[in-house]
């Protein structure tokens, strides 16, 4: 994954040319963003709610340090094991080390992000270990050998009819049926099977709680409880960030999430856990890991601005709001984190060298900082980005990776010709007398002009019209 | 790794402390505001779980062992697994008569019943700590007695809920049970059948946990 940049305009293109793919993201997008302003009706309520979520996750980052270690001793109290990892090798290294200790032979997942971030599953199956998604969106995904384009709705970019010939090509069995119901109960038969034999199962966390030590995770399909109750030993991936300080803080962002995320009020599950199996219980797993992920996190809150980035609880609304993604749709991005959320966010983990161009695909309509429950200023912090990546504060990850010297000669002329009056008249008056004669294939023009006709300059300048209308020049 | 532990730990200290952050008092009168009247929550709870295929039943204290055996035998179901050291496992064996649907005591650990609990036994019930009215939710509380799974894998999960605890507010049960102070292994909000939309947003459901969640509403 980490040899040439992505090639963001590329992929693109690629995403652009194929209407199949824009029709399943515009009508995905299209349903989600009217659940989910339905759920928000009542303007009083969300501004309400919105404000104490944000005011959560702000308290959480302001003792962030203390919080993270009071979760680890109330964890540790519960008898959950907790591990640190400054790097996704760390953490993938600390998952083998577990893996490798219990034998493990089959690994069932639920819904994780971080684990997508470590290419954990790349990592198991180079050592031999079988490991199956099992939210069905991820699992459709793994079946097809691609990456989620949607942090909420992985599969998003297929239809049915594209998963019904997916299933009858890869399980056994299937028949070629282009039924939603139908497929579902295929996939439930397969994954059942594999929940009971799993040896280790893992999960993300969306919020955990520092006053109890608990593991907070909220689902609709049962596969994130399989996970972490069936198999015998449970491991947790969270970011680093993830941290609430007390249980309460939980209510406002649950309430948040789903009607964010789906436009339902509630997941079907909100799972709380506190530890592996007491004595005396029947059930649950007898070892429960939390292996908490740095990668460049303590670097994002390291800068003030920058530090919004991490109140963000992952609902994905900022993709289903946004014109870019909703036209480019996931995969474009070649990110775990794609839409506006992995513009600020990725480009801070992986460096501006390699994630350079993502800031850029914005139209900063600010549709997505409207939206989100935690009030997150992603506009901001994307303009931030930009002006890292040409004038760097040392702030990011291989800022100034973007600095051109053509670019930065440009800019420097147009402030020199807006500082003077006389120097803004004489550019002007170039322009409308030989703007048209510059070619369009100049390297600046060049970008915007391969895919659109050049803008004609008007014979007259804007100022010489208006004093023709006799308005007076200041 | 300790090494990562420390090293993240006075990264974070270091950089807050030279900026650091004033957060916002947090306003819980939002959440705090969402009541409803005693007679509204029951309806409430019921249209927002009917909306996602949740069933309901009426009964009273005294009958719901029969309600459940009738309602077992009228959609065939041949077994139910139960938690027989509840006192809702002695009110169902002493009601239970002679039912078509075979008892299952839940008195092994799961690793003796797994195979069954997978592959044969069709349907669990528990008992809840009450339903909230905002989201239409019930609140399980699994025990030693009550296993986790008594609610996950069988393919019909029936939860009894006694209509005198039901809560406004996530939050408010939370609170008022005191929760933060003793919180068990694991705790769960359920508010429907397993369900998913991840196949072109086409909503289906039991994927993977219950296909069906039945509420056996008990009147006080
Ligand atoms: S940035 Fe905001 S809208 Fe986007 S995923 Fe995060 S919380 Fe949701």
């Amino acid at each position: 994954m980490d040899g040439n940049a992505p090639d963001f305009a590329a992929a693109s293109r690629t995403a652009l040319a194929d209407p199949q793919l824009r029709g399943n993201f515009r009508r995905a997008m299209d349903g989600l963003m009217s659940k989910r302003a339905a759920q928000f009706a009542d303007a009083g309520e969300w501004t309400g709610v919105r404000a104490l979520a944000a005011s959560v996750r702000l308290r959480a980052l302001s003792k962030l340090p203390e919080l993270l270690e009071t979760l680890e001793e109330n964890c540790t109290r519960n008898g959950i094991t907790v591990h640190w990892a400054a790097t996704t090798a760390e953490a993938n290294a600390i998952a083998l080390d577990i893996l490798h200790r219990v034998d493990a032979k089959l690994v069932v997942k639920g819904k994780s992000m971080v684990t997508e971030e470590m290419h954990l599953n790349a990592v198991l199956e180079k050592d031999g270990i079988e490991v199956l998604e099992s939210d069905l969106g991820e699992y459709i995904v793994q079946l097809d050998g691609t990456m989620p384009s949607h942090i909420i709705m992985p599969a998003i970019h297929l239809n049915t009819k594209q998963i019904a010939h997916l299933f009858k090509r890869k399980i056994k069995d299937a028949e070629s049926r282009e039924d939603a119901a139908y497929l579902t109960d295929l996939a439930r038969r397969v994954l059942r099977a594999k929940f009971q034999a799993a040896d280790v199962g893992m999960s993300g966390v969306n919020a955990a709680v520092a006053e109890t030590g608990t593991l907070c995770l909220i689902e609709n399909e049962g596969n994130g409880r399989m996970c972490t109750t069936v198999p015998p030993v449970h491991i947790a991936f969270m970011g680093l960030e993830k941290v609430v300080e007390k249980l309460e803080d939980v209510p406002p962002v649950i309430s948040l999430l789903p009607r964010s995320a789906t436009g339902q009020p509630i997941t079907t599950y909100v799972n709380m856990i506190s530890g592996p199996r007491r004595p005396g219980e029947k059930d649950g797993p007898r070892e429960v890991h939390l292996v908490i992920l740095d990668n460049g996190r303590s670097s994002i809150y390291a800068d003030p601005e920058l530090r919004d980035t991490l109140r963000c609880i992952r609902c994905g609304a900022c993709m289903n709001h946004c014109p870019v993604y909703t036209k480019v749709g996931g995969h474009a991005y070649e990110a775990p984190y794609p839409g506006p959320i992995g513009k600020i966010l990725v480009p801070q983990i992986e460096g501006l060298e390699k994630r350079g161009a993502m800031p850029h695909a914005c139209t900063m309509c600010n549709a997505c900082v409207e939206i989100c429950p935690v009030k997150i200023p992603i506009v901001e912090i994307m303009g931030r980005l930009r002006v890292e990546a040409v004038k760097p504060s040392g702030a990011v990850k291989d800022g100034g990776a973007k600095a051109s010297r053509t670019e930065a000669m440009v800019w420097s002329g147009w402030a020199a010709m807006n500082a003077s009056p006389t120097a803004y008249r004489v550019a002007t008056l170039a322009m409308s007398k030989l703007g048209n004669a510059a070619p369009s294939s100049l390297p600046m023009l060049r970008e915007w002009t391969n895919v659109r006709t050049k803008p004609r300059f008007a014979g007259r300048t804007l100022h010489d019209l208006t004093r023709a209308k006799g308005v007076p020049d200041v | 790794m300790s090494d990562a532990r420390n090293s993240i730990l006075t990264k974070l200290r270091r950089t807050r402390d030279s900026h650091p952050l004033t957060p916002p008092v947090s306003d819980f009168a939002p959440i705090e505001a969402k009541r409803w009247a005693e007679e509204e929550r029951l309806p409430r709870i019921r249209r927002l779980m009917e909306a996602v295929h949740t069933e309901f039943l009426d009964a009273t204290e005294a009958d719901w062992p029969a309600v459940l055996r009738e309602f077992l035998a009228r959609e065939g179901v041949g077994s139910l697994v139960y938690a027989p050291a509840t006192e809702a496992g002695t009110r169902l064996v002493e009601g239970w008569g002679t039912g078509s649907t075979a008892l299952i005591p839940y008195d092994r650990p799961l690793d003796d019943l797994k195979p069954q609990l997978f592959d044969t036994i069709e349907a669990g019930l528990t008992t809840t700590r009450g339903a909230i009215a905002e989201t239409g939710s019930l609140i399980l509380w699994p025990t030693v007695e009550e296993p986790r799974t008594l609610s996950l894998v069988p393919h019909i999960h029936i939860a009894l809920l006694r209509a005198d605890a039901l809560y406004d507010t996530f939050l408010q049960a939370m609170r008022e049970q005191g929760w933060a102070q003793a919180m068990p292994t694991n705790v769960l909000l359920v508010s429907g059948p397993s369900k998913t939309a991840d196949i072109e947003q086409t909503l289906a459901y039991g994927v993977h946990g219950p296909k069906r969640l039945v509420v056996l509403v008990v009147h006080p």
